[in-house]
Order: C-alpha cells, then sequence, then structure tokens
C-alpha cells in the first residue's frame, strides 16, 4: 500500500440480522429450529463504502442519526468485522468511539486512570509519569482518592477526556467527544482539535457539528442511508449535509400555544423572508375596548436561545387604542442578519403596565434561514474593517 | 508470537487483574482473605461429615490434606470456569467500544483464579508440614499437573464464554455440569471406594479425576489409585490428555469464530 495513505476503505459493506424474536436461549433456539420461524430482517447498514484517508489529514465522516457513521466507525477500530470488502490500516489507531470506556464507578479516580490509561496501550510505569499532568488538566486534584461514583457526570468526563488526549497512536478516531460538557470544556476540546491539527496528527472525526467540520477538516466524506452520497473538501461537504436538512423541512413545525387573560385575539402570525429583511405580520382583533397597547415579538432559535426581543414601547413605537371588533394589522421589519437555521417568533399583546397580557401566542409562527454561509456565530451581520498602517 | 506478549497486552492484562481483585472482595470486612477462606471452610465440613462421621479414607495416610488438595484443585477449576463464563459478557461495555484483543479479557480472569491457586497451595504446604507429609521426588510433577488442568479449564472457559454471549442458558447448564462433576470425581471419597474397576476407568476418563488422583500420588502419597495402576498400562490411560488438548483446541479455534462477532451479538 502507498505510504501517504494511513487508511483504506475497500467495497465495505456490512448488514445486521434483527431477528423478529431474539433467540437468546437454547429451548429457543431448539423451538424455532423445529418450527422453522426463524425470521429476522436483514438490514443493511454499509453499502459498498471506499475511501481512502491520507497521512496527516483531518477527515470528518458525517451523516444524520442512523445513517451509519457508527457503524463505520466501529468497523474502522475493528470492533465490528466487515460482511464483505476490506479496511487496511496503516499505523495503529486509537478509537474514542466513547469517553472512559471500562471506567468503573466502585473503583477510585486513580485507579480509574490507571485502568483507562491501559486501554490505550500505556503500562504503569508510563502512566506513573503522566499522572499528575492528567489530573491537573481535569483539574480534579482533591477528587482522585475518591470512588468514581461519587463524581459528578461532568468530572468524570473531564477524567476521560484527560486520559484520553494522552494517546500517541499515529491515528485517531473521535466520535461526537463534543457533544458532551459545559462550555469551558468545549473549549478544552476545540484547543485539543486545533493541536492535533498543528501537529499534522492523522484524525478522523465523526460528527453532526458542521461549524467543526469547517474548521478542522481536510477533507469529509457524508453518509446516507448507508452510502457515501458525497465527498470531498470539508466546506462542500458541509453544505451538502446542510441542503439535506432544508430539503425535507420546507414547512416549519408551528405547534402555536397561546395564553393571556384575554380581550385581545390573533387571529394569523405570518413571517416573509427577503433577502434584506424579514417581516413578521401579525393581525389582532380586539373584543373588548382597550387602551392604546403593547405589541410585541421575540424570535428564538432552534435551541430555543432568545435571539431578538422587540415591543412596540421599547423601540417607541406609538400604538393607538382599539374598539370591540377592530382589527389591526402589525408589520415588523428585521434587518436579515441571521445565521442559517430554523426560528420561531413568540407574538404578544399587553396593556402598558406590562402586568395584564392580552395575549400570548408561543411559537406563532416560524421560518427558515438558508444562506449557505460559512458561519458559527448566531448572527452574521455585515461588518467592515479597515486595515492601516501605523 | 511477539505482539501476544506486547507491551500494550501486558499493561492490559495486568490492570485488569488488578481491577479484577480490587472489585472482587468490594466491600467485604475480611476482603482477600475470603478466597483462602472459602475452600478452607469447605474443608473443614467435608471433613467432618466424611473423615470424623463417616470414617472414610482410613486406609489412606494423611488424608485431611490428601482432601484438601482435591478440593483446592477442584476449586480453582470451578472459579476459572464460572469466573470466565460471564467474563465476556460482564466486559461488554469495552468489548463494544475498544478494540481490544478478545482473548485477553479471558487470560486476565484466567490469571485471578491462578494467583488465587496459588495462595491455597500456601496453605496445603503448611497443611503437609503440620501432617508430617514426607517430602516425595514425585513432588516436582505437580507444577506439570497442575499446568494440565490450567489447560483444561482454559479450554472450556473460551468455549463458555463464547457460547455465553450467544446463549445464556450457558451458565445454568453449567452449574449443574460442575455439581454433577463434584461428585463423579473422586475428590472427598478415596476412589478405592468404588468396588467396581469399571466404573474407576470410567471415572478416570474425566481429566479432573486423573489430574487430582496424580497430584495426591505425586505429592502425598503413592498409595492413591492413578490411571497408570487402574488401567495397567493399557493405551487408554492416556485418553484424558487426549481430551485435554481436544477441548484446548476445539475451545481456541471456537473463540476465534465467534470473537469476531462479539461487540455485534452481546
Amino acid at each position: 500500500m502507498n505510504d501517504n495513505i494511513a487508511i483504506k476503505v475497500d467495497g465495505v459493506n456490512k448488514s445486521f440480522k434483527l431477528p423478529h424474536e431474539k433467540v437468546s436461549s437454547i429451548k429457543s433456539a431448539v423451538v424455532n429450529f423445529y418450527k422453522r420461524k426463524r425470521t429476522f430482517e436483514k438490514q443493511e447498514v454499509l453499502k459498498d463504502v471506499s475511501f481512502e484517508i491520507k497521512k496527516g489529514e483531518f477527515f470528518g465522516i458525517v451523516g444524520r442519526n442512523g445513517s451509519g457513521k457508527s457503524t463505520l466507525l466501529k468497523l474502522l477500530s475493528g470492533i465490528y468485522t466487515p460482511d464483505a470488502g476490506k479496511i487496511t490500516i496503516n499505523g495503529k489507531i486509537t478509537p474514542f468511539i466513547e469517553l472512559g470506556v471500562g471506567f468503573s464507578p466502585e473503583l477510585t479516580g486513580r485507579e480509574n486512570v490507571f485502568l483507562n490509561g491501559s486501554l490505550l496501550g500505556f503500562s504503569r510505569k508510563d502512566m506513573g509519569k503522566m499522572y499528575n499532568d492528567i489530573v491537573e488538566f481535569a483539574e480534579l486534584e482533591r477528587f482522585m482518592d475518591q470512588k468514581l461514583k461519587n463524581y459528578s457526570s461532568g468530572m468524570q468526563v473531564r477524567l476521560a477526556f484527560s486520559v484520553a488526549i494522552r494517546a500517541k497512536t499515529p491515528i485517531l478516531l473521535l466520535d461526537e467527544v463534543l457533544a458532551v460538557g459545559d462550555a469551558d470544556f468545549q473549549k478544552k476540546c476545540y484547543n485539543y482539535f486545533m493541536s492535533l491539527k498543528n501537529k499534522k496528527q492523522t484524525v478522523i472525526l465523526v460528527t453532526h457539528d458542521m461549524g467543526a467540520v469547517r474548521q478542522y477538516c481536510d477533507r469529509a466524506i457524508m453518509i446516507e442511508k448507508g452510502e457515501i452520497i458525497k465527498r470531498g473538501k470539508s466546506e462542500e461537504v458541509a453544505q451538502e449535509y446542510q441542503k439535506l436538512f432544508i430539503g425535507a423541512n420546507e414547512s416549519v413545525d408551528t405547534v402555536s400555544e397561546s395564553w393571556g387573560e384575554g380581550g385581545v385575539e390573533i387571529l394569523k402570525t405570518e413571517a416573509t423572508v427577503k433577502e434584506k429583511n424579514i417581516f413578521i405580520t401579525t393581525k389582532y382583533k380586539a373584543a373588548v375596548n382597550i387602551k392604546p397597547p403593547i405589541y410585541g415579538f421575540v424570535l428564538y432559535n432552534s435551541a430555543g436561545t432568545n435571539i431578538i426581543e422587540a415591543n412596540t414601547m421599547k423601540d417607541n413605537i406609538k400604538t393607538s387604542s382599539l374598539v370591540a371588533g377592530e382589527v389591526a394589522e402589525l408589520v415588523w421589519e428585521i434587518p436579515n442578519i441571521l445565521s442559517d437555521g430554523k426560528y420561531s417568533i413568540s407574538v404578544a399583546c399587553c396593556d402598558t403596565t406590562k402586568t395584564h397580557f392580552y395575549i400570548w401566542v408561543n411559537n406563532a409562527t416560524g421560518f427558515e434561514i438558508n444562506k449557505l454561509i460559512k458561519t458559527a456565530g448566531l448572527v452574521n451581520p455585515k461588518v467592515r474593517a479597515s486595515i492601516s498602517r501605523i | 508470537m511477539r505482539h501476544y506478549i506486547s507491551k500494550e497486552n501486558r499493561a492490559l492484562i495486568s490492570e485488569l487483574v488488578r481491577t479484577d481483585f480490587k472489585l472482587r472482595y468490594q466491600g467485604s470486612v475480611l476482603g482477600y482473605a475470603w478466597s483462602l477462606l472459602r475452600p478452607l471452610l469447605l474443608f473443614v465440613i467435608l471433613y467432618i461429615v466424611f473423615v470424623k462421621f463417616l470414617k472414610l479414607g482410613n486406609s489412606i495416610p494423611h488424608y485431611p490434606v490428601y482432601l484438601l488438595l482435591g478440593i483446592v484443585i477442584w476449586n480453582f477449576f470451578l472459579e476459572m470456569t464460572t469466573q470466565s463464563l460471564g467474563s465476556i459478557v460482564g466486559r461488554g461495555d469495552l468489548i463494544r467500544k475498544i478494540r481490544i484483543p478478545r482473548w485477553i479479557i479471558i487470560f486476565s480472569s484466567s490469571l485471578s483464579a491462578v494467583i488465587n491457586l496459588l495462595l491455597n497451595m500456601v496453605v496445603i504446604i503448611i497443611f503437609m508440614i503440620l501432617n508430617h507429609v514426607d517430602l516425595l521426588v514425585t513432588t516436582l510433577w505437580l507444577p506439570i499437573i497442575l499446568l494440565e488442568v490450567y489447560l483444561f479449564a482454559l479450554g472450556i472457559s473460551l468455549f463458555l464464554s463464547a457460547m455465553f454471549v450467544r446463549f445464556r442458558d450457558v451458565g445454568y447448564i453449567w452449574e449443574v455440569i460442575l455439581q454433577a462433576g463434584f461428585y463423579l470425581t473422586p475428590i472427598l471419597y478415596p476412589l478405592a471406594l468404588i468396588p467396581s474397576v469399571t466404573f474407576q476407568k470410567l471415572i478416570l476418563f474425566n481429566p479432573m479425576a486423573q489430574a487430582i488422583q496424580d497430584a495426591r500420588w505425586s505429592s502425598i502419597t503413592h498409595e492413591t489409585l492413578i490411571p497408570h495402576t487402574v488401567f495397567q498400562g493399557g493405551w487408554y490411560m492416556y485418553i484424558p490428555f487426549v481430551i485435554v488438548v481436544v477441548t484446548l483446541a476445539g475451545g481456541l479455534l471456537y473463540f476465534r469464530k465467534e470473537s469476531r462477532y462479539f461487540a455485534e451479538n452481546i
């Protein structure tokens, strides 16, 4: 095999038999044998998958849940055996399928560090040398002689991560390591990734996070229903991956719920996305005579983060009183600085004391932004920069 | 061969054995002493019932030590096979998530049984001294006989642990077989107590019976019935060894075939 290639996957197939009734006792095996009723579904998880990873490459594998990417990872690390095809690995590989594999709750933190280290191929002597660094990095000095079962889950993850990054094998497999931990911990992860990238380490990263793919990966493949449907530069693959979700979700889920003390009814809320601006149109109908109210809206992203909040009082917009039966239409105009993703809007109407809510509708409408721009920020307003020599 | 005893594998085995030890007697006051106390207590019970009440083994010199040696060897076999049986399934978290050579799991669980055996052998030596057993030259055979028991138990362990991944009944079946084996092996009664020579021969086909008898003959008293005397030198005195070799080879082959699919079958 070419010396520049770290991993070569050639025509790999993998399927699992999913028995309709699991045979895990000899009696049922015998009974079923005579009944000839051993039915099972054959689920093809990977179909004819081929690709190559070069040495020193940061390689991404992306795909939706259930697309087969974790199975591929397990095949690469040798946990599963392919049904057909061949996987050639040039050099040793360390799989972090999960952090803290083999951690035992009954052992102390210290004992677990040594056990976990041995799974990465380190002897007690090696671990003894690294031990202090590991503990310091995990910031768990005071807890090392306590049993792991008394650790919080965050502490366990920190400990596991601190051991895991000691792995020195030429090829590293990382699976969704970023999915856990708080912001502080994630920052450590990113720093670690960056150091790997700078060191030209061969890394295979399996993830949903297109931000990470864009930032770290040189190349990537996208798997869908067990087949590679896109391969190439990480940017292209990340775009393709995001398209996957846009196609599937033309209509944004709008299960709205409303509460309030009555007096005003919301007839309709609509969002229109234009290139420059987003318009939110709401029709209010007064059931009784009301004094000039405050109208407002909140814009959330798919993670539920409040992105924009506005109301007529804060923004000094004059409103007028309504008589029973009157309908008012309000149009909000927001500059379209939003990043790609799904958004939902809640609208409300209350009196000037802000204590009496006529109505509040959660998730009144929603929309999707799809500019295919390269950013992990929540918003992307146009920014200017000037550079001058001093 | 070299990569089997590579630095990584040795580190892993030593850590797994250590963990086994730490976890086994977790939360018990006497802790590790139990692995010595267990066979000793069994010995006391059997000694009172069979030697004091039923007057078995009066004709055999040093019968208490003779009895204890049988119990210790049997216990080793029992401990090793039952521990290994569930070890693959018990370590399922490792097998599903990380690539480690599968045999290491069986090997490390067998090692903790071996360590127990060695400690128990120390107890036996103390008993031999207390009982004024003369040191026999043939004692040199003892390590080889124990190795035979180990290999036999290893073959069975490999087979059972791989089978247990697919069929959980194996655990219950093996329990029954061990129970039957305990009585079909001359552990608490002297083999000479069985009047029919045919039955004596049948019993000695069992490698465990052969090994226990040979171990007693070599290290305690030559007044032990061993295959050589029972079969009067016939070729079939080698049958127990053939069984050991076949079991080990079969166990290895079956384990190797099955181990590729452990991760998906557990």
